[in-house]
């Protein structure tokens, strides 16, 4: 019997879109905000502040080519190429990677700009949870970053933790959500913060009975629980938006709210693309002030 | 006077039988989910190790992460207190004790009694145990036994950045794309556990004589990163380092037991 190739429940969709509005050829300022991260890359390119294409990809394991990637997957369904943008702003974990950045900014001030951004000028706490960290920001009207805390040493609460539950429990994680409230009752969270001992306390979990949704409800119960201890400490002030990869887990997010006691804003943009939107506004800003390169 | 120390641990459950001072009879089995029946066997076998029956027994010293699964202990043992007790057993000059097993990382400081002066613990962080090195193994497809002398066999010292197991691993995974020696990753593995453990160490303070036990001291790739670590020549580590703490139970039993 052929051996079957093992379904990978981590892997998520990945994705390009393009305006079906915008001409870019009639836009002054064509930007491009590329933001490599440890999990997933994208690229934006802006014509004069608003979205023009995006991409959404896994990182892969080699930083520059990622960036050429997410550029490339961003501008496959257009005629637009590299020689069109006036500027280019790397930013997120690899943004040193970002071969044609014309300069890198951090993914703290990119994200508060692209939440100002895709959720509007309103939202004052900019919760960020990518694939390897977790980012509390207070920003300003402007998207400016008044005050942030990072976790990015422990997996606990990550978008990379949460692939491995998927994995562990074999659910695509596209499903986590959905399916942590399939359940009777809520359980409760798991005790360990720690995603390798969860992994072990999941597996007598489900030994002593729990259904998978139960175990995916303690899990998502317990990473709420982490992401919600960092938030306090910075203050949720509203109005309070949600960005990274996890807004799309609900299992996390509504049980997150609850305790927050705020229902956090809503866009119709993917969320994983803030940091790049960010950065290609800075780009956008820097081309008004004159620094852009002539077409 | 004969006792018995029994240490239920997250991965491993042993027993060890002590008469008069002496080290006569052992006995492990994996924990499993059963931690009652893990107990029960791991008794049973160092019971017939020793050539002992149940009733030859004054006291039974219960201790580890799963003590309140050990019916048969009537007295019970810290961790931290068994830990001192079973390096000043085997080391009386130990003043310094690491034990790093499966999933938890301990130091204590003692003094000349074997009394515990202060402790450090991790009991939260995977990277601070066992579990650590064995989720590298995973990632560079190599045997855990072969870990630390593939470490021992590289001289060239690279960072690791990930102080978390599960971004350890995507780093390794990066780090073999970029052709990176297998026995170099190993080394850094091993220099980031260690400067870890170390960390916790510094804590409570490092003294000589310094005494590891637990499983992880058969990892001679951590033992060596550890002496470098703590810039010290030598870690002093009993034979069969996994018994101490249920020796140090046993110990602990006879003396507190009546």
């Amino acid at each position: 019997m052929a051996e079957e190739k093992k379904p990978e429940f981590w892997r998520w969709e990945e994705t390009n879109w393009v305006s079906p509005e915008i001409k870019w050829q009639d836009g002054e300022f064509i930007t491009l905000g590329i933001d490599v991260g440890s999990v997933s890359s994208q690229a934006v390119v802006m014509v004069d502040g608003e979205f023009y294409a995006y991409s959404n990809m896994r990182t892969g394991s080699d930083s520059p080519d990622s960036a050429r990637n997410a550029l490339a997957f961003a501008l496959e369904k257009t005629d637009l190429t590299e020689d069109n943008i006036h500027y280019c702003i790397g930013t997120g974990y690899g943004r040193v990677n970002v071969p044609m950045a014309d300069r890198s900014v951090t993914e703290i001030a990119c994200h508060a700009r692209g939440a100002n951004f895709i959720y509007g000028p309103q939202v004052r706490t900019v919760l960020d949870v990518g694939g390897q960290d977790i980012k509390a920001i207070r920003c300003d009207a402007k998207g400016k970053v008044t005050n942030f805390l990072m976790n990015d040493k422990c997996a606990a609460g990550t978008g990379r933790g949460m692939e491995v539950f998927a994995d562990l429990l074999s659910v695509p994680i596209g499903d986590v959500g959905e399916r942590s409230f399939q359940v009777d009752k809520e359980p409760i969270a798991v005790s360990s913060i720690c995603v390798v001992y969860a992994k072990s306390e999941a597996t007598g979990l489900l030994r002593k009975g729990l259904s998978v949704n139960e175990v995916l409800a303690a899990y998502c119960s317990a990473m709420a629980d982490r992401i919600y201890a960092l938030l306090e400490r910075v203050g949720v002030e509203p109005e309070f938006a949600i960005t990274g990869g996890m807004a799309k887990n609900r299992g996390v997010i509504d049980r997150l709210k609850r305790k927050i006691g705020l229902e956090p804003m809503k866009t119709k943009w993917d969320t994983q693309l803030a940091g790049a939107a960010g950065a290609a506004l800075f780009g956008h800003a820097l081309c008004k002030k004159g620094k852009g390169k002539g077409k | 006077m004969i006792t018995a120390g029994i240490d239920c641990g997250a991965k491993n459950t042993k027993t060890v039988i002590v008469k008069d001072g002496r080290i006569v009879g052992r006995g492990i089995v994996l924990t499993g989910f059963d931690q009652a029946q893990a107990v029960k066997e791991s008794f049973e076998l160092a019971l017939k190790d020793a050539g002992i029956a149940r009733s030859d027994l004054a006291h039974v010293g219960g201790t580890g992460s799963g003590a309140k699964s050990i019916a048969e202990a009537d007295v019970k043992v810290n961790d931290i207190k068994a830990m001192a007790a079973a390096a000043h057993y085997f080391f009386p000059n130990a003043r310094t004790v690491v034990d790093v097993g499966a999933e938890e990382g301990r130091a204590a400081k003692c003094d000349e009694k074997g009394r515990v002066v202060d402790f450090a613990i991790n009991e939260k962080c995977a990277a601070g145990a066992g579990a650590f090195i064995e989720a590298m193994g995973r990632a560079l497809e190599t045997p855990l036994d072969q870990m630390g002398p593939l470490a021992l066999s590289s001289n060239h010292a690279i960072p690791m950045n990930a102080q978390c197991t599960i971004f350890a691993e995507s780093e390794v995974i990066g780090l073999i794309h970029a052709k990176t020696e297998k026995k170099d990753i190993s080394k850094a593995i091993h220099d980031a556990m260690a400067s870890r453990i170390v960390s916790m160490i510094r804590r409570i303070g490092v003294n000589p004589d310094i005494v590891m036990i637990g499983g992880v001291a058969y990892n001679p790739g951590f033992v060596t990163a550890m002496q470098r670590e703590l810039g010290v020549k030598k870690i002093h580590i009993p034979d069969m380092p996994e018994f101490a703490a249920a020796a140090g139970a046993a110990v602990v039993a006879a003396t507190d037991g009546n």
